[in-house]
Parts: structure tokens; C-alpha cells; sequence
């Protein structure tokens, strides 16, 4: 009872009981204390290993991983492109060991496209990236680690496939939206990434700019307009996708034409249909070899045959299979090739290649960030 | 001040082999990471991390999330004293099961809880639609934000007040109510000031947590900037465009103001300890 | 007030009593309050629990098992415990370190000194990955020279370590400090005066008054290390089969529509948690007796 009343009393003996010299020198030395116990008893595995443990396990583990063999690839890709690849790894890797070659080890990692080029520039050991936006790989090519032509080295500026941006909406289009000029109808919702935090989103907001443009409409002001009938921003294409569809928020979802193919697939043909506006986006992802992590001159025999297996007809058709818009179509399942619609194309070159549009657009103070400040003065 | 030495005397054992511990393991861990992100900002400059900061929409995430958070470790306080105490003292079918479920919180991935939630305060969820009902939008509104945040914060209060209580001897309150004190007497004047030190450790705890979370709560938030953007988000919208001394810039600045309210009520904490230490 | 026989709800140590005890609140109040805690619970736990549940059993049992049986799952939930295993024990003789400096120990400087410990708390999951990469990035002094050695920190498992440590800091330390603010120096100062070494004050007098603190600090620690999520995506690289943790591999799979998978393996984690929390459990009705013994001394 006593105990409990006084809360952190301090010792009563306090003072009778010190010994001057041992405490002085354990206050000076700590860190030379910390390594050094009194190791006896069952207690000592607190001192003994505690600190040396530590430096012990970090070693150990680093240790096992030895560097990269030759028959080891890593392929550091974007978001939406994981059922593709899970495809193309298999396929690739039959093929290379058809040709004579042991098993190769490829392993892919997937996430956001810009967080990911800033993993491979922080040391991420990728041999391949294949991402969202040539932006993304110019980052990494001003860290030194691939030369800065790399667009060049691959046909069709590196991309082996290419997509586009449409709309997806819930059955039998109830608000009847057919094109971009329909989104600022009263009461529709629209449902888009954040352009900040999602490489897809960007090309979202370009493809609605680019009929702005060819419609006669001040871009900026419809863009700004589009952006207030936003209820949610999600930061990645399958967070908005989620939103859509399984929380049921907004009318229309801006979407990646594969992203709305995969998402009538997986989650039911019958609740959303697609509807294609009549200008868009060509939204190219590109694919480059990453020099500087090339251990061996197998290894680069390995990533350039991975990466020339994409434009090779198997892996093109590949690409159409999952919904791409791919090159080269003498393998590919007609069906697979015959479902996307024509429709005006409009490539980055159009807004002066992302070097030009990534600052203007979405940079910090950039117009983007525009419509939200000038909407709270307008507002109020 | 002057009069009181670095480390007053004591013939306690264990001073090196604690302070050594604590201070290397406190330097690998936290202190060169941070550091690191520090001398990244000395880099940038003062006056640049205040431009980066000082910018409407930067005042207004950092407002709300430290608004929301204040306000979600507040509702922790409150209700996970009052957890800890139903845990403790009163037997009744189920108490077991919720006693575990307190830690569930840190067990979900915070992606896993952001999704859980959303999917259950949504309009067209199972909670959400009710309230819909009667008008109350909670997902994508700052409630959605709230709730995710004293989700992710609930297990604190109720984790470092509960052991207090399990120590608390019967004996206190029966000397309190034989010298005549009723019992919400007895609760307001003796066992609330002895749940002080540790409910405020929860409660400081359960705010800092809160301010830096971003897994669940982009789930739930909206992000719609100046409304329901959080703090963390400018972070990793700032990563995504490269801009490492700007993601830095806001990091310190929320450092910053969690570290002086966190030292603030670590002060607070020891004062009133002092206090009711003397009495 | 008299009204003993409804007290069905009775305080567990002591048989169900015919006149209210004076150290107990009023069955109304007690109703209430189990009320408002199981209610609170049901709205902020058990709901969205249940949703993890349902949804990994979405197609069955069958399908739920299946998608945690493959090579990726496995490697996954392996690294997982691994990282765990290594982090718990790190933050558990950090606590117990620092509670001893803080606790028993008059020095200035000390609010300070809990500050710093709380700090990784404050700082964001994002930020905190952010520090581990300026630390020991490739890009960094210390990291280029250890990649130089073949000793690479970020995107292999010491960066996730260093990452879970981080993030679960505070735990024990937090745990252990306000249980040793309330009992005090007393028992320590006696068993010093009576001769004891510092290592069997520590084991005899100490540990056990702290022990439940240590557990639930330990366990709380166990729970949130194999959850983290943000700070170890920014340091754990995503490669499948060899850097994704749980719940790096839950978002994986949730973001490739397989929802199931997904949601299996988050149920998994849970249970993982809960089955911590069970141990807790029975630890504490095995030694129930002993528990009462040293409330009641």
C-alpha cells in the first residue's frame, strides 16, 4: 500500500550508500561498459549478446546475400504490369532454357512507378526496369546508371507495348457519358488517381487536356473544372479502381485501358461497361537495360535476350493478351488484337515530352496544384 | 539548476550496462537515421525548408493532421481507460477474447486495416450505410480520417495503463473508503492520479502515432488537398517527384512539432510525478 | 446500493459477496462501462476484423489454405518470423536497458532522454524508411562503402531489420518504465543493502515484479514488428521470394486482384497476433496463483 502511495519516491538511503569511484567510471564509460559484462549467471544473455548481436545478425545476413550469379535477373516494373510479367517470366525463361541455356532465376518486383525508379537509384540491384513513364527512367539515367540515349536502344522508343486512357462506367452507362465534355455534367462524379502519386493518373489528366485542346475548350479551365468533380483522389490506379468499383463512389472511372479490361475480368462483366471518348492518350511504357548493375557479360546476354523477347511475336502477344496495345500482332489471338477500338491518339510529344510536361503539369506550384489553391479563393 | 549534478549518486547497480545499452542501440536506430535526414535538411537550408513549408496547402495537411490526431489520442485516452479498467477489474463472458482483440491494431498491416475499414464505413458499407442514413458521411470525409487514426492508436492507452492497474492493491481504495470517501471519490482522488503517468505515456504514444500514419488512412481520407490531405501524403507526393529535400523538409517539420509536443507532455509527466511524488 | 444479488458481474479475486464491496463500482455502473467498452470494441475491432475474415473465406476453407501453400506465400511468412525473430529480442533487452537508466536513476536531461525514445513513433513509416535509405542507400557514405564490401543494408533483410527495430522502438521501454515508476527503488535498495549483486537484484527482486509489463511489451512489440508495413516498403525493394515481408506480399497480392490470397494471408497475420496474445493467456492462468500471491502480499 505504502509502495503504491509513493509514486517514484526516491531512495531513502540515498547518499549513505554511493560509491563515488565505481559510479564516476561507469558514468564515464558507458559504451566501454556496454560491450563488457559481468558474465554470470543466467542473466548474461542480455549483455553478452545483446549489442554484439546486433552488428552480428546484420553481418551474417548481409552475408548471405552473395552477389548476383549469372543466371539471376531482377525486373524492377510498375504497378499494373504484375499479371503480364508473371506470364512473360514463364514464358521467357522455357524459351531461354529451349535455347540451351540452364534455368534462368528471374524475379520481378512491383509497386508505384516513381517510387520505384528511386529504389533502383538507391541501390535497388534491378538488371531491367520496365516502367510507367520514360521520365521515370530518365531519373535513373541521371544517376549514371544507364546512358542517357537508352530510349533509342529499343524500337518503337523503347516500348514494347503502349496503352491507352478510357473511361469505365457502371452498367448501361446511366448518366449516359460518351465523351470528356460529358464528365462536367451536373451531378457526375468522376473517379481518378492522384497525377502527384500515380504515373497512370497523369496520363488521365493529359488525354482530358489533349480534348480540351482539340475541341475548341480553354484546357486549363476544363482540366480544373474535371478535377472539382473528383469526391475521392486515390493514390494509386487499383486504389481508385477499389473505390469504383467495390465502394460503389462516382459515375465514371479514368482508368488504364488494361486496368478496365482486368477489371471487368476479375471483378464481373455485367456491373460496368467501356466507353472509349473520342481523343486520348498514347501512353508508352518503356523498358530499358540498367548498365551499371550488369555483373557479367552472361548476365547482360540474359537481360538483353529478356528484353528482345518482348518484341518477339510470343511476347507481343503476349502483351495483347493482357490488354496492351502491342506492335506486332502474327501470333497474337485475333480476338485479343480485335477488341480495341481506333480512336485519336494523342503521344507526349504533343505536350513537349515529359522533360516539358512533368514540371509544368505536375511539378510542385505546377498547374495541377494550381486548381486546388485557386479554387479555395475562388470559393470563398 | 546549477546546484543539481548530471547523474546524482546512487549505489543502484547498472548504470553503465543500462545507459550503454540504451544509448548505442538508441544511436543506430534512431539517432543517425534521423541524422541523416537532418543533415539532409542542413543541406537544403533553413530558408528553403521554410519555403517548402510554408505554403497553404503544406499549413493546411500539417493542421489536420495533427488536429485529427490530437483529437483521436484524446478519444483513446478516454476510452482506453475505460478498456483497461473493464479488463482488470470485472469478470464477464467474452473478456478474454476482448482483451486480445485490443492488439489487433498493430497486428493488421495498416494497408490491410485501411481497406477493412473503408470497406465498412463506405455508403454502401455495413456501418457506413447506416450512417448514411441519418446523413453522417464518415469514409472520405475527416471522420473517415479520425476513425482510421484512433484505430491505429486504440491499443496504446489501454497496453501501458493496464499493468498499472493490475499492481493497484486493494488496500488503497479500502483505506479510502473506510475514512468515508465514495467511491467516485475514491476513483477521481486516487486511482485516476495513479493511472496519470502511464494513461499520459499511452496518450502521447497514441498521438505520435496517429500524426505519421499513412497506410490506413489513405485508404479512407479522400485526399482531396486542403479538406482531407494528410501530412504523409505530401511526404511520399514529394518522393514521387524526386524532390528528396522537400519530402525532407515536411518530415522535419513534422519531427519538429511531434518531438515539442512529445517533450512537452514527457515534461508534464515527470512534473506531476514530482508532484504527487512530494505529497 | 444494497442491491447485491444482480451483481451476476463480480469482481473475479473475491467470491460473488452479499453486500456490495466498498472498493467496487455499481452494477449499473459497471454495465455500462462493460457496455461501452464492448460496443467501442465491436464498432472499431471486431467489425473490421470480420471483413478480413470473410473475405479470405470468400471461396471456402479450401481456397483460403491453397493460395498460403505456394513458394512465394511460404518465403513470405518465413522472412516474416525471421525478421521478427531477430528485431523482438534487440527491442526487449533495449527496454528493459533503458527502463533500468530511466527508472532507476536520477539524471538530467531524462525527459529528454524518453523524447528520443518515443521519437520513432512520431516519425512517419514513409520518413523513417526515408532515413534508413539517406543512411545506407547506395548513394550514401555509409551505404556505398558497405555495398563496396558486399555487406548491402537496404533492399536485403539487415534494412528490413533495421526498419522493424525502428518502428517498434519505443514498445518495451514504454511498457516497462511506468510499471517501474510505480513500484518504485524500495525493494531494490533494500536487496542492496542487504548485499545482492546487481545481476541478482535484477533477476530476483525486479524481473519479477516487472515480468507481466515485459511480456506485454514483448508481445505488443511481436505483434506490431510482423505488421509494419510503410517503412519496411520503402527499404525492403519488393522482390517476391526475397525481400517481401506479409505485408509487403499482402498488398502484392491484393493489387493483383487476388483477394482471397490477400486477404488469407492478413487473416494469417492476425492469427499469428492473436495467437501471441493467447499465450499471454494461458502463461497468465498457469500462474494465477503466483499473480494473486504478489498483488496480495
Amino acid at each position: 500500500m505504502q509502495k503504491t502511495i509513493n509514486l517514484g519516491r526516491t531512495a531513502p538511503a540515498r547518499g549513505k550508500l554511493r560509491h563515488q569511484s565505481q559510479q564516476r567510471r561507469d558514468a564515464l564509460a558507458p559504451a566501454r561498459t556496454a560491450g563488457f559484462a559481468p558474465a554470470t549467471g543466467p542473466a548474461s544473455w542480455l549483455s553478452g549478446t545483446a549489442l554484439p548481436a546486433l552488428a552480428l545478425a546484420l553481418m551474417a545476413l548481409a552475408g548471405t546475400h552473395a552477389p548476383v550469379q549469372a543466371q539471376e535477373l531482377l525486373n524492377v516494373s510498375y504497378d499494373p504490369t504484375r499479371e503480364l510479367y508473371r506470364e512473360v517470366n514463364a514464358a521467357f525463361a522455357q524459351k531461354w532454357i529451349a535455347d540451351g541455356h540452364e534455368e534462368p532465376q528471374i524475379e520481378t518486383s512491383h509497386g508505384g512507378s516513381g517510387s520505384q525508379a528511386r529504389s533502383v537509384i538507391d541501390g535497388l540491384n534491378a538488371q531491367v526496369v520496365t516502367l510507367a513513364l520514360a521520365s521515370d527512367i530518365d531519373k535513373i539515367a541521371e544517376s549514371g546508371k544507364l546512358p542517357e540515349d537508352w530510349q533509342s536502344k529499343l524500337p518503337h522508343n523503347s516500348s514494347p507495348y503502349t496503352s491507352t486512357i478510357v473511361f469505365l462506367v457502371r452498367e448501361g452507362n446511366p448518366k449516359g457519358l460518351t465523351d470528356w465534355g460529358d464528365l462536367l455534367n451536373d451531378g457526375v462524379e468522376v473517379i481518378t488517381p492522384n497525377p502527384k502519386t500515380s504515373g497512370g493518373a497523369r496520363w488521365n489528366y493529359l488525354a482530358a487536356w489533349a480534348w480540351a485542346e482539340k475541341n475548341g475548350q480553354d484546357p486549363r479551365q476544363f482540366v480544373g473544372d474535371l478535377y472539382r468533380h473528383v469526391p475521392v483522389l486515390d493514390t494509386g490506379a487499383r486504389g481508385a479502381t477499389t473505390t469504383f468499383a467495390q465502394r460503389g463512389i462516382g459515375d465514371v472511372l479514368l482508368a488504364w485501358e488494361n486496368e478496365a479490361y482486368l477489371a471487368l475480368e476479375e471483378i464481373g462483366e455485367d456491373q460496368f461497361d467501356i466507353v472509349v471518348p473520342s481523343v486520348s492518350v498514347l501512353a508508352e511504357p518503356p523498358v530499358a537495360l540498367v548498365e551499371a548493375n550488369i555483373a557479367n557479360d552472361d548476365q547482360r546476354a540474359l537481360a538483353t535476350a529478356y528484353l528482345d523477347f518482348l518484341y518477339s511475336p510470343e511476347g507481343q502477344a503476349l502483351a495483347y493478351k493482357h490488354f496492351y496495345r502491342a506492335w506486332d500482332d502474327s501470333a497474337a489471338d485475333p480476338e485479343d488484337v480485335a477488341r480495341f477500338p481506333q480512336l485519336d491518339l494523342v503521344g507526349i510529344d504533343h505536350f513537349g515530352g515529359w522533360k516539358k510536361a512533368q514540371p509544368e503539369h505536375f511539378g510542385d506550384g505546377g498547374i495541377f496544384d494550381q486548381i486546388y489553391t485557386n479554387k479555395d479563393t475562388a470559393s470563398n | 539548476m546549477l546546484s543539481k549534478p548530471l547523474i546524482q549518486r546512487t549505489a543502484m547497480p547498472g548504470l553503465g550496462l543500462s545507459a550503454g545499452i540504451t544509448l548505442t542501440m538508441l544511436s543506430i536506430v534512431v539517432l543517425l537515421p534521423i541524422g541523416a535526414l537532418l543533415l539532409q535538411g542542413a543541406q537544403f537550408g533553413l530558408a528553403n525548408i521554410w519555403d517548402t513549408v510554408h505554403r497553404e496547402r503544406v499549413w493546411a495537411a500539417l493542421f489536420l493532421s495533427f488536429r485529427l490526431a490530437f483529437l483521436a489520442a484524446l478519444f483513446n485516452l478516454v476510452f482506453g481507460v475505460l478498456l483497461a479498467w473493464v479488463l482488470v477489474r470485472y469478470r464477464f463472458p467474452g473478456r478474454r477474447i476482448l482483451d486480445a482483440a485490443v492488439d489487433v491494431p498493430f497486428a493488421l498491416p495498416t494497408a490491410v486495416a485501411g481497406i477493412a475499414l473503408t470497406a465498412l464505413y463506405a455508403p454502401n458499407g455495413a456501418l457506413g450505410s447506416l450512417a448514411a442514413q441519418i446523413g453522417w458521411k464518415i469514409a472520405y470525409t475527416q471522420w473517415g480520417i479520425f476513425l482510421a487514426l484512433v484505430f491505429v492508436g486504440l491499443p496504446f492507452v489501454t497496453r501501458t495503463v493496464q499493468p498499472v492497474i493490475e499492481e493497484i492493491e486493494t488496500e488503497v481504495e479500502e483505506a479510502s473508503a473506510t475514512l468515508g470517501a465514495t467511491r467516485f471519490h475514491t476513483i477521481r482522488h486516487v486511482i485516476l492520479p495513479m493511472l496519470t503517468p502511464a494513461a499520459l505515456t499511452g496518450f502521447a504514444l497514441s498521438l505520435a502515432r496517429a500524426v505519421g500514419e499513412y497506410g490506413s488512412v489513405i485508404f479512407i481520407a479522400g485526399n482531396i488537398p486542403l479538406r482531407t490531405e494528410i501530412a504523409p501524403l505530401l511526404i511520399v507526393i514529394q518522393l514521387e517527384e524526386f524532390n528528396y529535400d522537400a519530402a525532407g523538409a515536411i518530415g522535419i517539420a513534422m519531427l519538429v512539432i511531434s518531438f515539442s509536443m512529445l517533450l512537452a507532455i514527457n515534461l508534464i509527466q515527470i512534473f506531476t510525478r514530482r508532484r504527487i511524488g512530494h505529497v | 446500493m444494497s442491491d447485491a444479488t444482480s451483481a451476476t458481474i463480480a469482481r473475479a479475486p473475491q467470491p460473488r459477496a452479499r453486500f456490495r464491496n466498498a472498493t467496487e463500482e455499481t452494477p449499473l455502473a459497471r454495465a455500462v462501462l462493460i457496455a461501452l467498452a464492448v460496443g467501442g470494441l465491436l464498432l472499431l475491432i471486431f467489425a473490421p476484423l470480420a471483413v478480413v475474415f470473410a473475405e479470405a473465406l470468400a471461396e471456402g476453407w479450401g481456397a483460403a489454405v491453397a493460395s498460403l501453400g505456394n513458394r512465394d506465400a511460404r518465403s513470405a511468412i518465413q522472412l516474416t518470423l525471421l525478421i521478427t525473430a531477430l528485431a523482438v529480442p534487440l527491442n526487449a533487452a533495449f527496454g528493459i536497458a533503458a527502463a533500468w537508466l530511466i527508472t532507476k536513476f536520477d539524471f538530467r536531461g531524462k525527459a529528454f532522454l524518453i523524447t528520443l525514445i518515443d521519437l520513432p513513433f512520431s516519425v512517419s513509416p514513409v520518413v523513417a524508411g526515408l532515413c534508413i535509405i539517406l543512411l545506407f542507400g547506395a548513394n550514401s557514405l555509409i551505404g556505398g562503402w558497405l555495398v563496396a564490401h558486399g555487406l548491402p543494408i537496404v533492399f536485403a533483410i539487415p534494412g528490413i531489420v533495421l526498419a522493424t527495430v525502428f518502428v517498434t522502438f519505443p514498445f518495451v521501454a514504454r511498457e516497462l518504465i511506468p510499471v517501474m515508476i510505480e513500484q518504485g527503488r524500495a525493494e531494490e535498495e533494500a536487496a542492496l543493502t542487504l548485499g545482492a549483486s546487481g545481476w541478482r537484484i535484477f533477476l530476483t527482486v525486479t524481473l519479477p515484479n516487472i515480468r507481466w509489463a515485459l511480456l506485454y511489451g514483448t508481445l505488443l512489440c511481436t505483434a506490431r514488428a510482423m505488421g509494419e508495413f510503410g517503412a519496411v516498403a520503402v527499404v525492403s525493394g519488393k522482390i517476391r521470394g526475397q525481400t517481401a515481408t506479409m505485408p509487403i506480399t499482402i498488398e502484392m497480392l491484393y493489387n493483383e486482384y487476388l483477394s482471397v490470397a490477400a486477404f488469407s494471408m492478413a487473416a494469417l497475420l492476425t492469427a499469428f497476433a492473436l495467437l501471441t496474445l493467447l499465450l499471454k493467456t494461458m502463461l497468465e492462468i498457469r500462474h494465477a496463483d503466483q499473480l494473486a500471491a504478489t498483488r496480495r502480499h
